[in-house]
Parts: C-alpha cells; sequence; structure tokens
C-alpha cells in the first residue's frame, strides 16, 4: 500500500510537470502577451516596459526555471491581467464553480436514476421511450443552444428566473455560496439545469443499460424467488449492485463539470473558473492559465486515486498490491 | 486558422453566415417574438437603481493599473480626471476649472475649489502631484499610464489650487494625454496597491458614486456620492454586470434584468430597435477599420506571389498607384451596408470627420472596379497578382466577414486573394513581427484627434522616439514624419488642427493605409431611458438619465 501511494505521487509530480512544460510552450507559440495586454495606443517604450515588468523579457527556459522555482514553494506566479496572484485569482472564483458543479450533478443524480430506473424496468412503454429519446436530445444539443433557449423561455418569456449572473452570496463557513438560499438560488437554476443535461442523459442511460442487465441475473431471479417484496428487490438488490459503475461515473463527470463548465459560465455571465480560463486564454495570461491547468490536473489525479481506492474498500474482489501499481 | 480562397463574388457582400451567427440569430428572432408580450419592463423612474450590463470584463478597479478602455469607462464614476470630454472627445473641465500654455513648454491649471473627497477631506495640488508620481510606478502593471505623465518633468504648485506643470519641448497634447489620468487623494496615491482598490478600501474619490460592492468577473455595485461638485446624477444606486456574450446581454436586456446594454451585436439590432419597449441609441465611434499593406520590404514580401502562383521578386504593394488600385476595387457601401447591418460608416481617412485634427476635403473613396484595373496596369500589373489577406476574427465587428468581402472585391480587380483569419492573439503578435503583406486592423483613437493615429500607423518605425509602434506594414515617408512631428509640436490648436488635417490628406494620398469604415458603437435600453452615446465607447450610467 505504501509503495503503491508513493508511486501514485510520483506519477503525479511527473504529470504536473509535463502540463506545465506543455502550457509554457503551447503559449509561447500562440503568441506574445505584450501585444493583447497592453493598449494599443502605447508606444515601443511601454511595450518594452510592459515586457520587463511581466519578466517576458527573459528567454522561455528562464522564465520556466523561474517558475520551477517559484512553484515549488506554492507561488504559481503572478496573473499578468489582474497583477495579483495567479492561484489567488482562481480560489476566489472556485465556489462559484464549485456550488454550480454540486447543483448541476444533484440534477442529474436525483432526476437520471429513477429516470433510468423506470426506462429499464418498463423498456416497452411510451414513457421509457420518450424517456430514451430525450437523453438522445440531451447528448447531441449544443450546450450554448441550450443555454440560449433556457434563458428566452424561463427568464424573458415566462419572467419566473433570472437570465443571467450570480445571485447574492451567504458566507458559509469562510465561503461566499450563493445557492444555500432562494435569492441566490434562483440565479443557478438554469445554469445548473444547461450543465446537468448532459449529464442526465448520461446516467439515465448507464442507469437503464445496468438494469437491464442485471434484472436477468440469477441473484434477483432468487431474491423474487424468496418472496421479497418488489420495493426490496429493487431498492437494495438491484440498487446496490447499479451503484458500483455509476458512482465511478459520477465521480469523473463531476471532475468535468468543475473543469470544463466554459460555455455554461459564459452563457449565464456566471463568474466561475471556467470563465476565467477563457479569459485567460485569449488574453494570453500564462500564470493564471498554467495555474488553473495544474489545479484541474491534480484534481482529476486525486479523484482517480480515491476512487481506485474506494474500490478496494466497497468490492472486496479487487485489491491493490504493489504489483498492480 | 481557416485559409479559404477568395470565391468569385457571389453579388452580394453578405458571406455564409457561420453556424454560431445562425444560432445566436435565431435565438434572438425567438426573443423578440417573445419580448412583446410580458410586461416586463419596470418604470426606471420609479426605482432609482440603473443595472447596466457591461460587455467586457475589468480587470482591476485600480485607475492606474490597466490602460483598458472597460476599466478606464468604470472607474470615470468614482474619480475624476483634471479635464473630461464631451461626446466627441472635445475637452471641458473636469477637477481642472481651466488651463493655459503660459509658453510653449509651461502649462498653468487652475483647480476646481471646494471638492471634497469621498471622505470628506478636501481636494488639493498636492492631490495632483501624488497622483502623478503614483501613475508611472505602479507594480505589476500590464498597460501602464505612464506615458500621459512622461512629458511632464516638473509639477508645482504655486498655491493650493493652481499648477504649473513644465514639459522638456513644446507639448500640445498635454491637456489630451491629462484626460487619462484619474486623480487620487494624496494619502490614497502614496499608500495603496492595487489589491486596496479591488477590495474597496482605496476607492476613495471625487467622482459622482461611491464604491459599495465588486465581485471580480460579475458585478460592481455604486452609490451617488450627494456631496458631488457637478450635476447631480439621477441614480441612487449603480449596478454594472458583465456579460460578455452578446446574445446573452441581449437577453437579460429582454427580460428586464438590466435597463441597458453596451456593445449591441449587429444581428440583433433591427430586433431591439424594432421591439416598442426598448430603443438603440449609436454614435460613430473613434476606431477605424483600415488595411495595413507591407511597403517596407523591397522584394519578397511573404504573402505576395506572381499571377500563376510563383515567387514575385519585387514588391507591387511598394507602388502607390498598386494601393490606389485596392482602394478603388473595394465598395466601402455594399460593407457598411450588408456586412454591417449600416453600424458602420464609410471612411476616408483616419477618423470621422466630426472629430478634431480631420481633414473636411477627404471623403471614402468611391467604388471604381475599372480605374483599379488601369492603375495596375499602369503599375505593371494588367494582369494582377497573387495576396494574402490576413485577419483576426475575435477582435473588431465582424472583422472576419469584412476581410472576406475586401478578398472578393480584390479578386474581382485581378488581385487573386486568399483570407486568413485567427484569432486576435495570435493574429496581433505574428503581425507586430512583420509576418504578414497585407492585414486588416483598427484603430481606436483614444485621444480623440489624429495625432494618435498618424504617429502610430503611418509614422516611420522608431522605437527611440516612439513613432510607428503599429505600423504594421512600416510605411515610411520623410516629408510626411516631418508634417506629423511639426503639427505635434505646435501649441495653438487651430494651427494645429489644420496640420493634423493637411498630415492626414497627404497619408491619404501615398495610401499608408487604407482605410474602410468607421464602426458605430451602439447601446440598447428601456424606452424612455435617454443617454447621449460617445464616440469614446465609454458607458457612463451617471449621463444616463431616467424618463420625463
Amino acid at each position: 500500500m505504501l509503495v503503491y501511494s508513493l508511486r501514485r505521487i510520483a506519477q503525479t509530480v511527473v504529470v504536473l510537470l509535463v502540463t506545465s512544460v506543455l502550457v509554457f510552450a503551447g503559449l509561447f507559440v500562440v503568441g506574445d502577451p505584450v501585444e493583447i495586454l497592453v493598449n494599443p495606443q502605447a508606444d515601443q517604450i511601454e511595450k518594452e516596459r510592459a515586457r520587463v515588468a511581466l519578466g517576458l523579457d527573459k528567454p522561455l527556459w528562464l522564465q520556466y526555471a523561474l517558475f520551477l522555482k517559484n512553484a515549488a514553494s506554492g507561488d504559481l506566479g503572478i496573473s499578468f491581467v489582474y497583477g495579483r496572484p495567479a492561484l489567488e485569482v482562481i480560489v476566489e472564483r472556485m465556489p462559484a464553480t464549485l456550488e454550480l458543479a454540486v447543483l448541476a450533478m444533484l440534477f442529474a443524480v436525483v432526476l437520471g436514476i429513477p429516470l433510468g430506473l423506470y426506462a429499464g424496468l418498463k423498456p416497452d412503454s411510451r414513457i421509457a421511450k420518450a424517456i430514451m429519446a430525450g437523453s438522445i436530445l440531451g447528448f447531441s444539443l449544443p450546450t450554448f443552444w441550450v443555454g440560449l433557449l433556457l434563458i428566452m423561455l424561463f427568464a424573458v418569456h415566462l419572467g419566473w428566473l433570472p437570465s443571467t449572473g450570480r445571485g447574492p452570496t451567504v458566507d458559509v463557513l469562510g465561503l461566499q455560496l450563493s445557492i444555500v438560499h432562494w435569492d441566490g438560488l434562483k440565479y443557478a437554476l438554469l445554469p445548473a439545469l444547461n450543465l446537468a443535461l448532459f449529464k442526465l442523459s448520461l446516467i439515465v442511460r448507464l442507469t437503464r443499460a445496468q438494469v437491464r442487465e442485471n434484472i436477468l441475473l440469477d441473484y434477483i431471479r432468487y431474491a423474487r424467488a424468496k418472496g421479497l417484496p418488489r420495493s426490496r428487490v429493487l431498492g437494495v438488490h438491484l440498487l446496490k449492485n447499479i451503484l458500483i459503475p455509476l458512482v465511478t461515473v459520477i465521480g469523473l463527470e463531476l471532475g468535468s463539470v468543475i473543469a470544463f463548465a466554459i460555455v455554461t459560465e459564459s452563457i449565464f455571465a456566471w463568474p466561475g473558473m471556467g470563465k476565467l480560463v477563457i479569459d485567460s486564454i485569449f488574453q494570453l495570461d500564462r500564470p493564471v492559465v498554467v495555474a488553473y491547468l495544474l489545479i484541474t490536473v491534480l484534481m482529476f489525479i486525486v479523484i482517480n486515486l480515491a476512487v481506485d481506492l474506494l474500490y478496494s474498500v466497497l468490492d472486496p474482489r479487487v485489491r491493490i498490491d504493489a504489483a498492480q501499481a | 486558422m481557416a485559409t479559404r480562397p477568395a470565391r468569385s463574388f457571389p453579388g452580394s457582400a453578405a458571406a455564409p453566415a457561420r453556424r454560431r451567427f445562425a444560432i445566436a440569430a435565431a435565438a434572438a428572432t425567438l426573443a423578440i417574438a417573445v419580448a412583446q408580450s410580458p410586461a416586463t419592463a419596470q418604470g426606471a423612474a420609479a426605482n432609482s437603481e440603473l443595472i447596466v450590463a457591461l460587455s467586457a470584463q475589468i480587470s482591476s478597479l485600480d485607475p492606474h493599473f490597466h490602460n483598458l478602455t472597460p476599466n478606464n469607462g468604470l472607474v470615470k464614476h468614482v474619480f475624476d480626471t483634471l479635464i473630461a470630454t464631451d461626446e466627441f472627445q472635445n475637452l471641458k473641465p473636469g477637477l481642472a476649472e481651466s488651463w493655459r500654455a503660459t509658453d510653449d513648454t509651461t502649462w498653468e491649471i487652475k483647480l476646481r475649489r471646494g471638492v471634497k473627497w469621498h471622505d470628506g477631506s478636501p481636494f488639493t495640488a498636492e492631490d495632483v502631484i501624488a497622483t502623478f508620481k503614483r501613475v508611472p510606478n505602479v507594480p505589476n502593471s500590464p498597460a501602464s499610464f505612464a506615458q500621459f505623465v512622461k512629458p511632464i518633468s516638473s509639477v508645482q504648485a504655486t498655491d493650493s489650487h493652481t499648477l504649473v506643470l513644465k514639459t522638456p519641448a513644446a507639448h500640445p497634447l498635454l491637456p489630451r494625454d491629462l484626460t487619462a489620468v484619474h486623480i487620487l487623494s494624496k494619502a490614497v496615491a502614496e499608500s495603496a496597491r492595487t489589491e486596496d482598490f479591488n477590495s474597496g478600501k482605496a476607492m476613495i474619490g471625487t467622482g459622482p458614486y461611491k464604491y459599495v460592492d465588486y465581485k471580480a468577473g460579475d458585478r460592481v455595485v455604486l452609490e451617488r456620492n450627494e456631496g458631488y461638485w457637478g450635476p447631480k446624477p439621477a441614480w441612487t444606486r449603480l449596478q454594472f454586470r458583465m456579460i460578455t456574450n452578446g446574445a446573452a446581454r441581449v437577453a437579460a436586456l429582454l427580460s428586464g434584468d438590466v435597463q441597458m446594454i453596451e456593445n449591441v451585436p449587429t444581428a440583433d439590432m433591427q430586433r431591439i430597435a424594432s421591439n416598442p419597449q426598448l430603443e438603440v441609441k449609436s454614435a460613430v465611434s473613434n476606431r477605424v477599420i483600415y488595411l495595413h499593406m507591407d511597403t517596407g520590404r523591397d522584394k519578397n514580401s511573404p504573402f505576395v506571389r506572381a499571377k500563376d502562383g510563383k515567387p514575385l521578386e519585387e514588391n507591387p504593394l511598394r507602388d502607390v498607384r498598386v494601393r490606389k488600385a485596392i482602394s478603388k476595387a473595394i465598395d466601402r457601401n455594399a460593407i457598411v451596408e450588408r456586412i454591417m447591418e449600416k453600424q458602420a460608416v464609410p471612411a476616408g481617412q483616419f477618423l470621422a470627420p466630426q472629430f478634431f485634427g480631420t481633414s473636411k476635403k477627404l471623403g471614402p473613396e468611391k467604388h471604381d472596379p475599372e480605374g483599379a484595373r488601369k492603375l495596375l496596369a499602369e503599375a505593371g500589373y494588367p494582369n494582377g497578382f497573387q495576396l494574402t489577406l490576413h485577419s483576426p476574427n475575435n477582435r473588431y465587428i465582424n472583422d472576419e466577414k469584412v476581410a472576406q468581402a475586401v478578398a472578393q472585391f480584390l479578386t474581382r480587380v485581378g488581385i487573386d486573394t486568399k483570407l486568413e483569419t485567427m484569432p486576435a492573439n495570435i493574429f496581433f503578435s505574428r503581425g507586430s513581427k512583420l509576418e504578414f503583406s497585407f492585414l486588416l486592423a483598427g484603430w481606436g483613437a483614444e485621444s480623440g484627434d489624429t495625432s494618435s493615429p498618424l504617429r502610430a500607423l503611418v509614422g516611420t518605425f522608431d522605437p527611440s522616439k516612439g513613432n510607428g509602434a503599429a505600423n504594421r506594414g512600416r510605411f515610411s515617408n520623410d516629408g510626411l514624419d516631418a508634417m506629423i512631428s511639426t503639427a505635434l509640436t505646435t501649441i495653438d490648436d487651430t494651427k494645429r488642427g489644420l496640420l493634423l488635417a493637411a498630415a492626414s490628406e497627404r497619408a491619404m494620398e501615398l495610401q499608408g493605409i487604407i482605410p474602410l469604415h468607421f464602426e458605430v458603437s451602439a447601446w440598447g435600453m428601456r424606452k424612455g431611458l435617454s443617454y447621449t452615446p460617445r464616440a469614446d465607447q465609454y458607458t457612463l450610467a451617471f449621463e444616463v438619465k431616467p424618463a420625463r
């Protein structure tokens, strides 16, 4: 177990290093931040001043070496655009993204599992067919189009919900959260629904497939033969078994919702990390892009690790030993 | 990066709409269908909070940190400049009641008396001096305001409300430079860091509104400064929301979440204008969209080829007749009407004629394909040649479509033009490295006069003097340089205006750039709100008045 954890940590460090090199090289190829940041009216003297102030006058390898040196002590650089530590700029936006992601996944799970169960148990009913057709739409419609449609319907036409932005926040254990009260929650409903649609479809289809597969297995038949009530067979025997793959997928999807809510955040003017990173890419704000991707990579690695470890806890057949890693 | 050959001109300048435009337009069509019905409009007068949607994010509230139009517009609500500007960027008194040049290198500025900072302390000359000291020394600034105070060699307060500024050489643009410098109190200027503005601690100005709240990437909330020295604004509270997506901004206006938006997308213009509860106000901006040609290289310009695709040794773009031919080949009216939906004005010089230093004689070049062919033949290219036009695709209004139309017009007169478009972050880096032969770009003259485009676009590239900073064609003409430098050292406004106009005429005669059109900036708002649209594109909410 110890060897395994050490190896995973070593792998993590290598992945983070490779990511940082790729981002450095990638953004260097894209363009010169000074051309974008400096006001077009500025003369060459001002451009040169900015280049020196941002440390861009040094050769790329030296910039990278300096970055590594500072990163080792937890400093991921100062944002070119905001003039503040990149990590701070990102962390400040994190609660907004996290609460949206959690709400979206909640929608997806709370709606997705029952709908999937139904569709799996009564595959030939009309409702089941409608659910499956709906899930195909959920997969294939472009997120930004659905987002605009939601705004038009619920905000412009019906006037029930605000069109864009994040509601007033409340301090919860040091975090600024908006979804814990109705005034803030109503702002989050549309973007969360928009973000949830794809995940919802995924969970519906996954649940249905699992149900279809498991319902035919012997343990269900035995449970029925024993004369257990239907609710117990479905709610305990079946659900327990289909949850294992679902939990894996939900975990990973939560990661992707947190990291890549970019389209939804732009359309709903939601001040989260996704919007920040897309703006930062356009402005070639390298420290923010690097820090963001490092955080994202780290997040996925941690989620993967947690899933791996959980497997061995949940399923006695899975054992992690040194050889496996 | 999309490379596509220019097709023969299909009879309409409207390029095939790309999917994202089509969908935005579809959504907007839906919007108009439903927006007629509900009474979501709230009487603006009943509620004295005004909510405005801005189209860009601000990067900081520190007025000296990042010289960026959205930042500059926002901080004007809290801070004042010594000299302000009207909607055509003519100068008007701000914290300075008057200013005059006592000789070629000395300026005397009389400050307004009785002005109080938001914390109650009085405004004096000491505050201005401390501000000038801070401006060039803001740490980590990505785009500083240093250039506006650099020409000042010394500042002296002769009494508590009179300043004497000295410049080493004659610098007639000093009053215009001062319109960019927001004044801080001495205490703030000497101690505040950029973070202190973002947190609100240092947001102590003399302006019409006081800081209440700022959430990065989301909103800024301000409340009225009841002790403001100028006319009292109508709204007790202001809220600026940052909604960068155009369709979402329009939706926010339609739903009544905001009462005013800036930068109405051209696709939604008609729809807002025809909605009985809304209206659009627009004004020609200080931004010209232009073509720049590689006139710096004698030979082997990277994207010029002979008609048959073989390398072309000489550079045809150095011949003024070829540049004139390109200008004549373009139908500016078609571009303005069909691509820009009339949200642009055909251009014949650097700035629209209402601005300072423009020429009354210069109008847009007439569309004359015959004349263009004749000029090409005279220049020795009767069959034309091959050329690639480079353009950004996310920087200016419909930039990609305009570039497409230009390429088609040129192909029609024999200059086979390919188009290559790319995001602005790539475009400007490559353009400044002189990787292009022919490019489309824009220039917003923030100073509001022709001195800035003359110096930056057609002045000979010279880093030591700061000339030709955006001269990506490396155009150079000694006579024109001399005219520009004379104008830039002439203190007398009338004389300088005439000199700038003459320089503009000469630059157009030499065709250092080819102007296409001036962008029009548009604001959408609830009917009944009144706002005088501004050429500098600032959204100044304190000038918005409710319905009478």
